[in-house]
Parts: C-alpha cells; structure tokens; sequence
C-alpha cells in the first residue's frame, strides 16, 4: 500500500477529530491476546553459539555487520543495529556469566506504536508489533519511546526504514515461525503463543526452582510482553529496565487526551495566540496612521 | 610362471567382488545395499563404458585417481567400470588405439559415459590442440553428441584453468560452454579429487542417475559449502589468532592461515573433508599452505596466491556486545541545566526581538524626518 498525501492528510485529520471527541477517562491498558506469537528465553540454556542471530539474518535477508578484527572481517554488530534484528549479549555478575538474546519484546501495549503519529508501527496480527514503511516519516519518536531501546534507523541508507524483529511473519505463509527459534540447539529460545510461552515458563520454574531467580520477565513488566525471559540471576544484570506493571502508553496518553480533550486547550492556546496577533496588527496599523 | 592375478582374474569370487563394491559405495558416501545393486549390475553385464578424453591439461587429475585405493584403479577400471579409453592408461597407440574409441562409440551409442580432462582451445578455429589429426573441439562434439552423460574433470575441463589464463592465448574454454546446451557434470580442482569423480561414476553406474548440480554444473554433495566452513583451523580463525608469517610461532602453532592469503573462503570445494592421496592432512592446508581456491573460477590462476580477499560470509567474532542496550536516566542536574538553557534561549530572544522593534521604529522615524 502506497501512502498518498491526500492518504496522509487523512489519518493526521482522523487522529485529530478523534483526540478532539475523547472523554477524560483514564486510557486503560491494552492486553495482550490469546493468540499472541512470542519467544521465550531462558539464559540457563543459552551458550552463546549465535545460530539464532545468523538463522535471523538469513531469513529477512540483512547484511553482516561487518567489522576488522585483528586483520579478519567479522560480522560483529556492537548492538541491535540498521541490519541486525537479533543478536547476543553477554552479561556478567561477580560470580556468574552468561549470554542474553535482545530483540522486539513485541509489547502487548508498545510505547513505539503510542508515540507513531502515522501509525506506521502498530499491532498486526498475533499480536505482532509490526512497520509499514509507507506511513513512516522518519521522525524516530518510536527510537526514544521504547524503553528496550530496540527501534533502530539506518542511518547509513538514502532511503532509511526503522528496523525491528517482526517476528519472521513473512516466513508465517511457509508454515514457519520466528528463524531464531527454529534452529536454537539448546531451545533457550523457543517461539509460541504467549499461554503457551507462559506455562512452558511456570513449568520449567517449578521443575528447577533453585536455578532461577526473580521470576518471568516480561509476564507483568511494561504491561506485558510477549517475549518473555528466565534467568538464574535475576533481570538487574541483563540491563532490562525494571518497568511497573502500567504500560507507558497508559499514562502518557491519558495525559495527553486530558490536555487535548474537546480540543479545549488547543482552542485557548490558539485563541490567544489569534487575539495577541490582532491586536499587535491593531497597533501597528493606528501607529501607521498616526505618522501619516 | 605369469603373475596370478593376471594370469587369473576371474579367481574373484562373487564375495569379494560384492565385499569391493560395497567398498567403493560406502568410499563415496553410498549406502552398503548400493555396493549390492552395484555388484547386481555388473554382473547382469551392465558395467558403464567410459570414455576419457584428454586436451589442454597436465594429466594430473589421472595421476590423482591412479592414487585411490578404494577402489583401487585396476578394481575400478577392470570391475566396476569399463574404461575403453584413456591416453594414459592405454596399452595400445596409434591407429590401433584411435579404432577403439570408434568401436565404443559405435557399439555403446547413447550409453557410454564421456569424461574430460583439460581445457578446448576455440580461439583461431580451434587449431592450437590436435589429437590423433582431429581438433580438440571437433571430438569433444563427436563423441558427447552419444554420451549418455559427460564429466569434466579438472579446473581446466570445469572452466579453462590454467590455459584460460590471462592472456588466454588459446582461447581455452571449459566443455560446458564448448557443448552448449548439454549437461555437464564438473569436478573443479587442480586435481580434483578422485572421489569426486568416483562418486559421481559409480551413481551413474548403480542408479543410472547423476548426482544434483548447483548452477555451474558442481555435484552438490562435493561443492555446496566452502572450505573455511569445514576447515580444521576454523577455531583458530573464530578465536582470531592468525599465522602472520610462515615459519612464525601461530604457523607452527597450526593457526589459521587466512592473513597468508587464503581462499578458503571463497572456495566451494570439500578438501577440508576429504583429504587426497588417502594420506591424513594431505592437502594444502593441512601441510601449512593457504588453499589458493583451485576450484573457483576468478580466484585460481588470476588472484595471487597469497592476496588475502575480503569474506562474503562474514562469521561471529568471539566477542559479544555488553548488555545495557537500554537508555540511560536522565539526572536532576542535567534536567535541571537544560532547563536553564531553555530559559535562558527564551528570555534572550526576548529580548533581541524588544531590541530589533526598538531599532526598526528608529530607522523609521529617521527615515521619515528630511
């Protein structure tokens, strides 16, 4: 779908007259739905092999990031980056080391999709937090709303896209699911409804309860997630941030809608901006006739 | 007294022979019941005749396959196939000779299997390699035109190699684009290895089928990964320790030879798998030596051999990013301060607009008093 100016004009008018017509009430937070696709990691399986990151880099078709290493090419991204929807990071604590895959956590209520004023971030289906490049603008408010910091721009590109995990739903016609999962040797990362994500999670905490610590990430935080985390050391040392159970968009948009209900405070603002100008032009013109 | 095994070549019981095709399947990755169609067949008299071509060549790609053992050659010639001409191994010369190659072609029209050594000069219509007074080109045609497969065996057979060198004085060409339009099996390689060939033969001698080709004729089951995905050194080269010179401590060590100028990259071979002369490590390098990429057209010959070339394939380093991919707070005090800079940005545009009004006025009050 190609977006035209008349298109775009469209959903900016849409957004505005429903801004205008909503009440004061607190914007609840959106839930996630039972069919939800979503990964489930579990850092006491990960070795830190990379199959995924490479499996991921085949099925959407990016270019390695490359770097020199002592005189040797490298696919090396240093983080989530304009070619690099997955990859591994390495945490540590003072006894412990491990590994931590980071991509789209795929929030059941994303912040990137509440601050995209074309809506070219939104909810597909399964729940997926998906980009149509066609509505995007290039504002990258979606890079600074996301609390994962996942959003990247290629900055490198004449044409940029935001880029992010969608979850390999290209691949869904084929019958296959997100790459990363697919070829993990170890099944730290596996990929299904979130239910199922969900009890496969409570299953394995029951099993061993002594190897895990600090529960499911992503359950509760940010108003849920549907990838979802296990770790033996809790979240601290993955550099998750520690998100309350209340979605950003919740708050943030329950403000805004506040200040733009009725288009009240826009209708003052603008008015007196209206007032202001007239009356300058006022003075201006008697100042003119009175020289004259 | 002549020695046994000429003097008695059908002293082979039926045992042994089923016990050198299973061998021979299990050799190049087939299974054992395959050793037993082999045999079946062989014995139903429908041992494939092969016809070996030579051109534009160092015969080298022969002297490796004289150098496998399982099968061995006279197992392989005399028992599993049946070789009815090759220059080489011939015991016959001359006319003599050149009557074979029309008897076969005459009596196994559309059966035999044809196999090429070296490369077809095209330039100067064809006349720089004669054989027997017939150009190189007009018998590849004729005896192809009723093969019922053709095998180019060799870098030069596959692609030119050597000879198809800049300048290419010759004009030498690989069979596939000599024979248009035909379906050629190539075994790149300088030499290729013999269990390439032995593999793809004996296919076509249990099955009758050849085996699946990528888009430049390579079997798939030799040529679909490169080297360096194979390669025993390839720790070294994840780990980023490199041989920097030859003879250095990381040479010695066994490190990777990539900064020497190896292809191994690039190269689609399965060397790295399969070793030659059935020595353990006999291959470039195993002994220390960087693959010059024999088998790949554009690299072989043309690249030099110690120019190290960039990866298309670019691997994980040893490395991984830190955690904290999320952003940092922002402070009391840097809110604070950017806050001041706002304020201050404000109250001194202010300012400069009361200014500029002030000035305007005055321009114009000047302007209007003569």
């Amino acid at each position: 779908m190609t977006m035209t100016r008349r298109g775009a004009l469209k959903v900016l008018g849409a957004a505005a007259g429903a801004a205008a017509v909503t009440t004061a009430e607190a914007r609840t937070p959106k839930p996630s739905g039972p069919d939800d696709l979503g990964l489930l990691f579990d850092a006491t399986r990960c070795v830190g092999c990379r199959a995924c990151s490479i499996a991921c880099r085949d099925a959407n078709g990016l270019a390695p990031d490359v770097a020199m290493i002592g005189g040797a090419p490298y696919d090396a991204p240093a983080d989530l980056n304009g070619s690099t929807l997955s990859v591994i990071r390495q945490w540590s604590t003072e006894s412990e080391t491990g590994y931590l895959k980071a991509q789209c956590m795929h929030c059941a209520d994303p912040a990137c999709s509440s601050v995209c004023m074309m809506g070219a971030l939104h909810k597909g289906k399964r729940g997926v937090v998906q980009y149509d490049v066609d509505r995007c603008v290039g504002c990258r408010n979606c890079q600074i709303a996301c609390p994962f910091n996942v959003p990247k721009f290629q900055w490198a590109s004449a044409s940029p896209k935001i880029i992010k995990c969608e979850l390999c739903r290209h691949r869904w016609d084929q019958g296959k699911g997100p790459a990363c999962a697919e070829v993990c040797p170890r099944g730290a990362v596996v990929s299904g409804s979130r239910p199922e994500l969900l009890a496969e999670a409570k299953r394995r905490l029951a099993a061993k309860p002594a190897a895990y610590q600090g529960g499911i990430y992503g359950e509760t935080q940010g108003g849920g997630t549907a990838c979802l985390y296990l770790s033996p050391v809790g979240f601290a040392p993955f550099g998750l941030p520690a998100l309350g159970n209340e979605p950003a968009p919740a708050l943030v948009e329950t403000v805004q809608h506040a200040i733009y209900q009725g288009a009240f405070a826009p209708m003052v603002l603008f008015g007196t901006f209206a007032i202001v100008a007239w009356k300058n032009r006022h003075a201006v013109t008697a100042a003119e006739e009175n020289d004259s | 007294m002549p020695h046994p095994e000429v003097a008695e070549p059908s002293a082979v019981t039926r045992r042994d022979f089923v016990k050198i095709c299973t061998a021979a399947a299990a050799s190049v990755g087939m299974p054992a019941w395959a050793g037993e169609k082999m045999a079946e067949n062989v014995a139903k008299g429908k041992k494939p005749s092969v016809i070996w071509l030579h051109f534009q060549e160092c015969t080298g790609c022969t002297e490796s396959l004289l150098r496998s053992s399982a099968p061995d050659l006279g197992e392989l010639i005399l028992d599993l196939i049946s070789l009815d001409y090759h220059e080489t191994l011939a015991a016959a010369a001359g006319y003599q000779f050149e009557a074979v190659l029309e008897k076969t072609m005459k009596e196994n029209a559309g059966k035999y299997v044809l196999i090429v050594e070296g490369s077809i000069p095209l330039k100067d219509d064809g006349i720089y390699c004669y054989v027997g007074g017939h150009k190189a080109i007009d018998t590849v045609r004729r005896v192809a035109e009723k093969a019922a497969a053709v095998i180019a065996i060799g870098s030069c057979a596959s692609w030119g190699g050597i000879p198809s060198s800049s300048p290419n004085p010759t004009g030498a060409v690989g069979v596939a684009q000599a024979l248009p339009g035909k379906t050629v099996v190539t075994l790149p390689g300088c030499p290729a290895n013999p269990y390439n060939l032995l593999g793809t033969v004996l296919q076509f001698a249990t099955f009758g089928t050849l085996p699946a080709l990528d888009d430049k004729g390579r079997p798939k089951f030799a040529y679909a990964r490169v080297i360096h995905d194979d390669c025993p050194r390839r720790a070294h080269f994840d780990n980023g320790r490199f041989a920097q010179a030859f003879g250095d401590a990381g040479h010695r060590e066994g490190w990777c030879l990539y900064k020497l100028g190896c292809k191994g990259p690039q190269t689609h071979a399965n060397c790295s798998l399969l070793h030659f002369c059935e020595v353990p490590g006999a291959w470039p390098i195993g002994i220390g030596h960087p693959c010059i990429g024999c088998t790949e057209q554009g690299i072989a010959f043309t690249v030099p051999i110690h120019q190290n070339m960039p990866i298309d394939r670019p691997t994980a380093p040893m490395a991984y990013p830190n955690v904290g991919g999320g952003k940092g707070e922002v402070g009391a005090i840097a809110a604070g301060l950017g806050g001041l800079v706002v304020g201050a940005a404000a109250g001194a545009s202010y300012v400069a607009s009361r200014k500029l009004n002030v000035q305007v006025k005055r321009a114009e009050g000047e302007e209007k008093k003569p």
